[in-house]
């Protein structure tokens, strides 16, 4: 059955054999493992951007194939990262708190111990207590669970809420920005017990492994995204693959149908939103430990307006367009704002990326949407010569007595 | 002969307007009915009300063998107890192929889970062909269906009815767009189907209701206004003068 359906969407593939490609190629060209030739930042910059990919194709899911425009899954994708930054930083603290109370006299009590890590990392927030939020802080089983259940259950219940009273549209759009919008208001509180905007940070060093060089670790890392991107993009391949996929872009084109056929479109859009929810978990979870650092302007809403961006421009409703777009635009874009684009000089006047990058961004974004729906990947229509129906201003009937569509419309 | 849907004192507002009046309507379990009525007399205002999509100020539609209500069900709910329907303008998912259409219309569980791990068996990959057969497209059933003419959507459409299994089909305006040819074969579909379930075509042009050989009922204003044999209702005098005589 699995060989049938790879069969089925040979872009599946080809896919999966690139990324595996470029893994190892980038792994050949490390610090860590390999010529040297590429920097240990660059591949986490790499490892990063296959994070953004996953993320990406989840934005895909639910608006590609299910033309639900969520401009909020961003906050998915950073409750997951938010979820293994607790435990990363507990573990790493209690490392250090251990190790420097042990050359102490008498042996610390396991209290002792607690308030020592409490007062390490609420410090900056003008505390010393754990919030009950980090109850399960100490267990990596818990945390990895809670990278998919916290995104899953607000997920759940926002979408119940919303798609229960047939919220659509652009009205779904702006009500998922003010969820992000909320949730990263909320973060900022120093109360919030996520450390206010410092946010959380030295994830990228994982406990038990300090004397591992980060040159490694990020090989790690890449390793784990790649396989991520790609089980997530075998499993995204096969649910759009079915009758589901049917379904799902069934809702996409016409909703009211797809109810008339008995099937309850807002089950399946819960499913789906819920489902991609977690999957943004993932990509957040895997993205944060590379990145460093989490802080709640990393949910702010821009963050998923972005997302909606790059899937746009790589091709919606098709997942390798959503993972070229965000990969192309992401790269770009930390290139241009990076400051080592070369400024253009116009006469007495310099053009400067770092400030000129997003109206670039912005004015392409609308160019593409405009001229080129299909984004990036409609080029590779033009490989396969890919053709999608013309459903318009043809003759509707077989003979000349039929009618024509205008006539028919009425 | 027993009840299959029973229509009852239904009437429907929008914005003051009322759009249907006190409505009363009845069909049997393997019946062809033919509703006719001018412009804006309520035809598809009635089957928004049966379908669950526009919901009634009053009145009450009792359905099956254990009268149950559809009012308060949603229209998944509805089509799933057996309520299928064709819309006036055709609509089937552009970008799918016909099998996919016709896949995704088969009488199988529904539930986002039961579909996400269903296979087509091979009794329904027959089941598509023989329903491509019936409605003429058994060569086009892996072309997009956006790529179909009028007519062959139009078919199309009634396939994924029949697919449904539904004991009640609403038809809206099937013959729309259609050459005398294609009427003809879509007549035929019609007929075949109310052999085993109940039927309802609306359709205004006449020698099509004239071919369906059926009882029909005349709406107007909301209302119903004549029923009965087309012969009987044509000679109608009040029918005469608000939709034959225009
Ligand atoms: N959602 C709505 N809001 C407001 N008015 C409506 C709505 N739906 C229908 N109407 C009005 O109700 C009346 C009945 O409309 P309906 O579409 O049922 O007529 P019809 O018999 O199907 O006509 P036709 O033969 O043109 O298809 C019309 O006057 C229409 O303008
Ligand atoms: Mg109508």
């Amino acid at each position: 059955m699995q060989n049938s359906f790879l069969m089925r969407t040979p872009s599946t593939l080809i896919f999966l054999a690139l990324l595996a490609v470029f893994t190892i190629i980038v792994t050949a060209l490390s610090e860590g493992l390999g010529l040297g030739l590429v920097s240990t930042s660059l591949v986490k910059t790499l490892g990063k951007t296959l994070c953004l990919g996953l993320v990406a194709l989840s934005m895909d899911l639910v608006w590609g194939y299910a033309g639900i425009l969520s401009l909020g899954h961003f906050a998915f994708f950073g409750m997951g990262g938010y979820m293994i930054g607790m435990w990363l930083m507990y573990e790493r603290t209690r490392d250090i708190v251990v190790h420097s109370l042990a050359d102490a006299p008498i042996p610390s009590t396991a209290q002792e111990i607690s308030d020592a890590i409490g007062n390490q990392i609420f410090g900056v927030v003008g505390s010393a207590e754990f919030p009950l939020i980090w109850a399960f802080a100490d267990s990596l089983f818990l945390q990895l669970l809670l990278v998919v259940l916290v995104p899953g259950v607000l997920a759940l219940v926002f979408g119940w809420l919303a798609f229960r009273s047939r919220v659509a549209g652009v009205y779904l759009s702006i009500l998922t920005q003010a969820m992000t919008l909320a949730l990263s208001l909320y973060l900022f509180q120093n109360d919030s017990g996520l450390r206010g905007n410092n946010g959380l940070s030295g994830l990228q060093n994982l406990p038990g492994f300090s004397d591992v060089p980060q040159s490694l670790v990020s090989l790690w890392f890449l390793w784990g995204s790649a396989l991520a991107l790609g089980l997530g993009y075998l499993v995204a391949a096969w649910v759009v693959s079915g009758k589901f996929g049917s379904v799902l872009r069934g809702i996409r084109d016409n909703e009211a149908r797809v109810r008339f056929l008995g099937y309850s479109v807002e089950n399946y859009k819960l499913v789906l939103f819920t489902g991609t929810a977690c999957m943004a978990g993932i990509a957040g979870a895997l993205y944060y430990p590379q990145a460093g650092i989490i802080n709640p302007a990393e949910i702010a809403p821009i963050a998923s307006i972005y997302l909606a961006v790059w899937v746009a421009i790589g091709g919606r409703g098709r997942l390798y367009g959503a993972v070229i777009g965000a990969a192309f635009v992401s790269l770009l874009s930390s290139w241009f704002t990076g400051g080592r684009a070369p400024d253009i000089v116009l006469g007495s006047f310099a053009l400067k990326w770092v400030d000129w990058w997003l109206i670039a961004l912005g004015l392409s974004f609308v160019l593409v949407t405009l001229y080129a729906p299909k984004g990036i990947g409609g080029l590779f229509d033009l490989i396969s010569n890919r053709t999608s129906p013309n459903r318009h201003g043809a003759d509707l009937g077989p003979d000349a007595g039929a009618l024509r569509e205008q006539e028919a419309n009425e | 002969m027993s009840t299959l849907l029973e229509v009852s004192g239904v009437s429907v507002s929008f914005d003051g307007f009322r759009a249907i009046n006190n409505l009363s309507f009845q069909i049997t379990k393997t019946e062809m009915r033919a509703i006719i009525g001018p412009n804006g007399a309520g035809k598809t205002t009635f089957m928004d009300i049966v379908t669950g999509k526009t919901k009634p100020d009053e009145g009450y539609i009792l359905w099956g063998d254990k009268n149950i209500s559809l009012l308060g069900m949603s229209e998944a709910r509805i089509a799933r107890e057996g309520i299928g329907r064709k819309f006036q303008k055709p609509t089937v998912f552009e970008d799918q192929t016909v099998q996919e259409n016709l896949l995704m219309s088969l009488k199988n569980p529904r539930g986002p889970f039961r579909v996400l791990f269903y296979k087509p068996r091979p009794s329904d990959l027959e089941r598509v062909e023989a329903l491509a057969v019936e409605i003429g497209l058994s060569g086009e059933l892996q072309r997009k269906s956006g790529e179909l003419s009028h007519g062959q959507k139009q078919w199309l459409e009634i396939g994924m009815l029949l697919a449904q299994e539904p004991r009640l089909l609403l038809v809206d305006e099937p013959a729309a767009g259609m050459t005398p040819a294609e009427r003809e074969h879509t007549t035929s579909i019609l007929v075949e189907a109310a052999k085993t379930r109940a039927v309802v075509v609306v359709e205004h042009d006449m020698e099509f209701v004239r071919r369906l050989g059926c009882k029909v009922t005349v709406l107007h204003e909301g209302s119903v206004l004549a029923e009965g044999s087309l012969d009987h209702v044509t000679a109608n005098q009040d029918v005469i003068d608000v939709y034959l005589g225009r």
